[in-house]
């Protein structure tokens, strides 16, 4: 290396704040950013949730800790006109902001938690590294996807700010509902909503684009399709159906900001429009979407379930083809949303087996996940214990997805409590956990450092327990016709007999809340406690536990890996150790024991 | 697209080789400024260098966005038991036709403009960039004209569906057409500023990827849209 070089290598090595931690091209610290924008938008979308059970728990009482605050305060709120006496007037939550809070809370899990943390924050961060490349084959098109994801959440912020409150149509947004002002009394809320989703919209498109091309081009020497670890398979199928989906959500906003701004009528029936067009515009968008919530999450319990179970994954070909299918047939069951909406009650028929036929690769995945289980010595580390709640919850969740998917059944549940606790089977008890699964297992790649595990454990321990305590009733309380979306259920007097469920959800719901800050003690602890590096904690077998800790000074491996065999060897009979890294060449005999 | 690449000579191995890296295999030649950031030959099977699939990727999204709209124009065109609606503007058919001979002229010029670039030969590259962009701009001018008597006529966003659909699906379009020719413009720019060698056509063929696009959407678009 001559002079010139060397002081190049020197000041490359130390570009500064601004490009290390701000507008940083690495793969690496992208990820940490949409995991930083990801939790502090969970704490928000939590926060709402729990406003919208205290209301549902005891209507039309003031909030906790608001009678803290004095009258005299409230008065002056109320007078200036501030977004807080608006939202809830009084310490009240009102029923116009009631709207707003339940939009919110499901706009911001979706768009601004689960798609950063699952795709953003684990694309970002793994791709590259399991695949054995340098870093994105886009990095400066993957900083301008977080920034435009950061600008999207910002715009989609102030629409709390704004007079007339945030968007409180529903995060499906049904026209034309949410496309004329008088019915919901919201205009530059839902204004922003629009085009806050176009930019989000934007930003995870750069980020799709820039996935896919870096599993197709960027792939390590020996790295075939069938060598890829399982979670990069499904944040490939991700990125395709987001590439494939999103646009059309696109499409679907820019008409519906026309009929709220320029006077076209799309959606609007009066001016010859078609209300239902939205709804098919945005569940085309829509049920994708879902498989882009569990999908990585998916792949993430793919990986962590050998690890500690120190067995191959059970049909790894059978799995990647699974998650082929689904995301191929999440593209043909849109209507199974709508078998109310006043569609053709035909079309029911066949959006009905489409949907049923998911169930097919949805089992076959969970069956695969037992039998990997099956008689393995198991490691009950925290990311094992999230995954294995991971397994049982998709199991209930994808249960009652049955119910609903089916028209006939589907007419009686629709829009009732029972919508409520499936859905959130999946991207809580899936999504989520699928994310804190993620988390516990790659902090200490990420940060240097392995979480405190019996923390971890209590945390795990905490969050299961109380999240089935909130969401299992729901399914009673759905079955008793509970509405998905109701200001005061005191209103029906059939609803009376159930307000002791939705009391018992909303103590649980808190205490789900409240077990959250053990996570966030034993995140800040691991940040702030030493750092080890050590290499590889959990002795498994994928090329980001190989890559030199930290890091070398450019991109990720020292010398580019080359790939040997796949990623799932583990306990090989005649192997002297019980792993084997996939950029280990195994002597003659083992490797042809590995390949098969 | 790969064959224009074959006759590209290989560049330089990256500035800034990983410490004990061996060196790259340079069966695929880099693009761009390789400093710091990713070697982009390391693939095991390059069928498609990564800028080019990265574009081709963009424009399957934009591909979805047109889905999208002409979805939605679908719906109400095969809705109604009349379209256009009655008491509603004709839409110029004629003009448009020769508006759309036009455009797929353009086309032409590009694939010129990628062989001339091929060939190496910049004074024909130069031509037939700026006659793509020219003709670009005919294209857009002649709509523009067509637009501004349609909305004389009555046609406006908020006249109706037709109206409505009409501007959106075509409106798209046309603003696809403006960022293409500006990057055209751009590109014929640096060209006669000579600060684009002929060896380095990446930008060139993304730009000609994005203009077969854009070309290849408006037939549809007017078959769709203009004739009943």
């Amino acid at each position: 290396m001559n002079e010139t070089a060397a002081v190049a290598h020197a000041t490359h090595e130390s570009p500064g704040f601004v490009r290390t931690y701000l507008f940083s091209t690495d793969h690496k610290m992208i990820a940490k950013q949409f995991l930083w924008l990801g939790l502090i938008m969970m704490l928000l979308g939590g926060l709402l949730a729990l406003m919208v059970r205290w209301e549902l728990a005891w209507p039309e009482t003031q909030l906790p800790l608001m009678n803290l605050i004095s009258e005299k305060t409230w008065e002056a709120l109320n007078e200036s006109g501030s977004w807080i006496a608006r939202m809830i007037p009084n310490g009240f939550i009102s029923p116009e902001s009631y709207n707003s809070l339940f939009t919110m809370h499901a706009t911001i899990m979706v768009f601004l938690v689960v798609m950063p943390i699952l795709v953003g924050t684990f694309g970002n961060f793994l791709i590259p590294l399991q695949i054995g490349a340098p870093d994105m084959a886009f990095p400066v098109l993957n900083m301008l996807s977080f920034w435009t994801t950061a600008l999207g959440g910002l715009v989609m912020l102030a629409g709390f700010f704004v007079p007339g409150g945030h968007a409180a149509g529903g995060w499906t947004a049904y026209a034309p509902l949410s496309a004329q002002a008088i019915y919901t009394g919201v205009n530059w809320g839902q204004h922003l909503w629009l085009i806050s989703l176009f930019i989000l919209g934007v930003g995870s498109l750069m980020g799709s684009i820039n996935y896919i091309t870096t599993v197709i081009n960027m792939r390590a020497r020996g790295m075939t399709w069938f060598r890829m670890p399982l979670t990069i398979w499904s944040l490939f199928i991700t990125a395709v159906l987001l590439l494939f989906a999103l646009p059309v959500l696109q499409a679907a906003a820019v008409l519906l900001l026309f009929d709220r701004t320029l006077g076209t009528s799309f959606y609007l029936p009066a001016g010859g429009g078609e209300p239902l067009l939205w709804q098919h515009l945005f569940w085309f968008f829509g049920h994708p979407e879902v498989y882009v919530l569990i999908l990585p999450a998916m792949g993430i319990v793919c990986d962590i379930l050998p690890v500690f179970s120190r067995k191959p994954i059970f049909g790894y070909k059978a799995m990647a083809v699974a998650m082929i299918s689904i995301a191929f047939l999440g593209f043909i069951v849109w209507g199974h949303h709508m078998f109310i909406s006043g569609m053709n009650p035909s079309l029911a028929v066949g959006f009905s087996i489409t949907t049923i036929l998911i169930s097919v690769p949805a089992a076959l995945i969970t069956m695969n996940w037992i039998a990997t289980l099956f008689r393995a010595s198991i490691r009950f580390t925290t990311p094992m214990l999230f995954a294995l709640g991971v397994v049982s919850m998709f199991i209930i969740g994808g249960l009652s997805g049955i119910f609903l998917g089916l028209a006939p059944t589907d007419i009686f549940l629709h829009d009732t409590y029972f919508v409520v606790a499936h859905f959130h089977y999946i991207v809580f008890g899936f999504s989520i956990l699928g994310i804190f699964a993620g988390i516990y297992f790659w902090f200490p790649k990420m940060f240097g450092r392995k979480l405190n595990e019996t923390l971890g454990k209590i945390h795990f321990l905490a969050t299961f327990i109380t999240f089935n305590l909130v969401f299992f009733p729901m399914h009673m309380l759905g079955i008793g016709g509970h509405m998905r979306r109701i200001y005061n259920p005191l209103q029906y007097p059939f609803l009376e007999p159930l307000q002791p469920m939705n009391v018992f959800i909303t103590v649980s719901a808190f205490l789900l809340g409240a077990s959250q800050i053990l996570f966030m003690i034993n995140f800040f602890w691991g940040l702030a406690g030493k750092k080890t590096w050590e290499q590889n904690p959990w002795e498994a077998n994928t090329l980001e536990w190989t890559a030199a800790p930290p890091r070398p000074p450019h991109g990720n491996f020292l010398t580019p890996p080359i790939v040997h065999h796949g990623p799932y060897v583990y306990s090989l009979p005649g192997s002297t150790q019980d792993w084997a890294p996939q950029n280990e060449e195994l002597p003659g005999k083992l490797a042809r024991a590995a390949a098969g | 697209m790969t064959s224009l690449l074959k006759d590209q000579p290989p560049r330089a191995a990256p500035a800034q080789p990983l410490p004990g890296a061996p060196p790259p295999p340079g069966r695929r030649p880099g693009w761009g400024d390789d400093e710091g950031g990713p070697r982009r030959d390391d693939s095991p099977m390059p069928g498609m260098a990564t800028a080019q699939l990265g574009m081709l990727m963009f424009l399957a999204a934009e591909g979805m966005l047109f889905a999208g709209f002409i979805g939605a124009f679908l719906v109400f065109r095969f809705g109604n038991a009349s379209w256009p609606p009655p008491m509603q503007p004709r839409l110029p058919v004629a003009v448009t036709g020769v508006n759309t001979a036009i455009l797929l002229l353009s086309g032409y010029t590009m694939i010129r403009a990628l062989r001339a670039a091929a060939r190496r030969k910049p004074a024909q590259l130069r031509a037939s960039i700026i006659a793509t962009a020219l003709l670009g701009i005919l294209f857009l001018a002649v709509q523009g004209y067509e637009w501004v008597r349609l909305v004389s006529f009555g046609l406006t966003m908020a006249s109706g569906i037709y109206g409505a659909t009409f501007y959106t699906l075509i409106g798209t379009h046309g603003l696809h057409v403006v960022g293409a020719v500006t990057w055209l413009l751009i590109i014929s720019l640096l060209l006669a500023r000579s600060r684009f060698r002929p060896a380095r056509r990446l930008p060139l063929e993304l730009c000609g990827m994005y203009w077969f696009f854009v070309v290849g959407v408006w037939p549809l678009l007017y078959v769709l849209v203009y004739l009943h």
